[in-house]
């Protein structure tokens, strides 16, 4: 695993159409926290996301990964920087197994040569036989063996999430973006998302950066929250300073100020 | 009802596992051995060609099946293939040399398309392949001097370092070898990180970039991969065929091939093979009901194609997963009896239910 860096967001912009989803952004991540970005729907948050992503453009700004200038790069290569990601709206292979999604988690760790791989020569074995140890130890971090084998299409909601995070780790990021980790989960399984998370905290010593609506779950895991409207940052601070914070109250619940 | 414990992580790498798989891939292999033991000529030749209509499907199912690029222009490259093939060895150069020259071709060919390609999605794709058929198509008839145009190309008889194979059973066991060849090359490619980057730019593009697949170099590569495999299949067709003609390879073909693999089943190899049985099959038994059924019905000019357009209606329909779907559900119906249950292979919705209440 690649030693975390600071995420530095500098100035950030981005229009859609006239609107200004994301307006003047800036924020750092330090090496080993959590942070919390909360916000309205359609404050900008996930529009972020994909900002580092790459997968969108932005108009203004500069984002900084350690050294790295990600706007440099392409969306293909963020992941080279330590960088991994989960999608709101679950992006996984559908067709593939649970296991073929993790390995392709690896993606970055393997080195793809259409005609080893066509031979399957001995080296391409080897290199199989590794990732899928590493494979093995995400499945018992996050106790999805039982799912081993089942194509993702046939998987419930909450295990989908559960494999998405997975297959970000299988990644070995520094740093992870979760988007709304635990949208849609029943109090149990928001819990569990709460464990893993402290786990892949302390354990495997990755920044987290999470997009997220349940104000227990970030009160337990963040140490810092950022919280945005209408694509500009409202505040940021702790999860006790943000939550007695005035604009922050009035965002939410549209309380006049 | 056989359950598999899995001990090593080598189990889910290997081939043939299960005990069944083996023993239904070795009696499949037995019969294509010896198939020129009891089959007639005709019988032969048919299965002959059979074997090289499932290396073209396998082909284009790397492609389609595999990696979601659709493809309307494939019989261009069993085009490319037949004459680059025909004129090279027409030319005196050896056979082994003439198909890993022709398959470079067709590879790099397929990867100039995909580079072009790389942008496009759905219907565009379908186009752009469509134009590329017809251009390649309209190539092969005015580019006289090269391939003597509509008049069509007589091609030499097979000769393999120096011995000469022009025997139905000969070419029979040349297709074989080359089939086996390109099924365990294609099913290697899928179990290593080439094929896994495939998958993943077929079921999204978007996650599959974000864990650092370089999308459009996995469409490039798999066209050329693709391409490459169609134009061997071309090859084995041209000896197959003996007489080349630009027509041969037009928009029909390029259909035959995309009906192929969706009725064999996509994202199976299984499933190219049983398209391509299929697609010999229909026509023997359509010749044959013409006989039985009254001249009336019989002799109608139109009754191939409305057959074959009727059966393939009906696969779509009831069964999208095509043959192979149907194969994995007759088989685990065996594999889990008495336990089957008809809802193991309805699509679970369950998820919906945890859904929060916003
Ligand atoms: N690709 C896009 N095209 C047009 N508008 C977009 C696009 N992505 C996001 N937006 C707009 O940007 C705003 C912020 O969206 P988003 O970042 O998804 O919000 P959220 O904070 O709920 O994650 C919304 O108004 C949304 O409609
Ligand atoms: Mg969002």
């Amino acid at each position: 695993m690649s030693a975390p860096q600071t995420l530095s967001v500098r100035n950030l912009s981005i229009m859609f159409g006239g609107v200004h989803a994301v307006e003047d952004v800036s924020f750092d991540v330090n090496p080993g926290e959590v942070l919390a970005i909360i916000g309205p729907n359609g404050a900008g948050k996930s529009t972020i996301f994909n900002l580092i992503s790459r997968l969108y453009e932005p108009s203004n700004g500069s984002i900084r990964y350690g050294d790295a200038d990600l706007l440099a790069l392409s969306p293909h290569q963020i992941v080279a920087t330590g960088i991994a990601r989960t999608f709101q709206n679950i992006e996984l292979f559908e067709q593939t197994t649970v296991l073929q999604n993790l390995l392709i988690g690896r993606h970055r760790h393997m080195s793809a040569n259409v005609f080893t791989n066509f031979a399957f020569l001995p080296g391409v074995r080897k290199s199989e036989l590794e990732h899928r140890r590493k494979v093995e130890d995400i499945i018992d971090l996050l106790e999805i063996a039982q799912y081993r084998d089942e194509r993702i299409a046939d998987l419930s909601y909450g295990a989908r999430k559960n494999v998405e995070l997975a297959r970000a780790l299988c990644a070995e990021p520094s740093l992870l973006l979760l988007d709304e980790p635990a949208s849609g989960l029943n109090t149990e399984e928001t819990d569990d998302v709460g464990f893993w998370l402290e786990d892949i905290k302390h354990d495997l010593g990755v920044t987290l950066v999470m997009i997220e609506h349940d104000m227990n779950l970030v009160g337990q895991v963040a140490d810092r929250v950022l919280a945005i409207n209408e694509g500009k940052v409202l505040a940021c601070g702790t999860p006790d300073e943000i939550r007695d914070n005035k604009a922050v109250q009035a965002a939410y619940l549209g309380v006049s100020q | 009802m056989q359950i598999l414990f899995k001990t090593r992580y080598e189990d889910d790498i290997g081939f043939l596992v299960k005990t069944g798989e083996k023993v239904r891939v070795g009696m499949v292999l037995a019969f294509l051995f010896a198939a020129p033991l009891f089959l007639q000529t005709y019988y032969l030749s048919e299965l002959s060609l059979l074997l090289v209509y499932a290396i073209a499907g396998i082909g284009l199912m790397i492609l389609t099946g595999y990696t979601g690029q659709v493809s309307f222009g494939h019989a261009a490259f069993l085009g490319i293939g037949a004459y680059c093939h025909a004129i090279l060895i027409s030319h005196g150069v050896p056979f082994t040399v003439s198909v890993v020259a022709t398959m470079i071709l067709c590879g790099l060919v397929g990867m100039a398309l995909g580079r072009s390609a790389s942008k496009m999605h759905g219907f565009y794709l379908a186009i752009a392949t469509l134009a590329f058929l017809i251009l390649v198509e309209t190539l092969l008839g005015e580019w006289v001097s090269m391939t003597n145009g509509y008049a069509g190309f007589a091609v030499p008889g097979m000769k393999i370092l120096g011995a000469s194979l022009g025997k139905a059973w000969q070419q029979y066991y040349v297709n074989l070898f080359f089939i086996l060849l390109v099924i365990v090359g294609a099913a290697n490619l899928f179990r290593s990180p080439t094929g896994r980057a495939f998958l993943a730019v077929r079921d999204s593009e978007l996650s599959a970039r974000s864990l650092g697949v370089n999308v459009e170099w996995v469409k490039i590569q798999s066209f050329g991969v693709s391409a490459a495999i169609t134009g061997l299949a071309g090859v084995l067709l041209a000896h197959q065929l003996s007489y080349l003609s630009p027509e041969v390879f037009g928009v029909l073909e390029s259909l035959k091939l995309m009906l192929m693999i969706v009725v064999g089943g996509l994202g199976s190899i299984l499933g190219a093979v049983f398209g391509a049985i299929l697609i010999s099959v229909l026509p023997i038994v359509i010749s044959f009901l013409k006989d039985v059924l009254p001249p009336a019905v019989g002799q109608q000019p139109g009754l191939e194609p409305l057959l074959f357009g009727v059966i393939i209606v009906l696969f779509i329909v009831l069964e999208p997963l095509g043959i192979y779907g149907r194969w994995m559900k007759i088989r685990y119906f065996f594999e889990t009896f008495p336990y089957y249950r008809k809802s193991s292979f309805v699509r679970q919705k369950s998820y919906l239910k945890t859904e929060r209440l916003r």
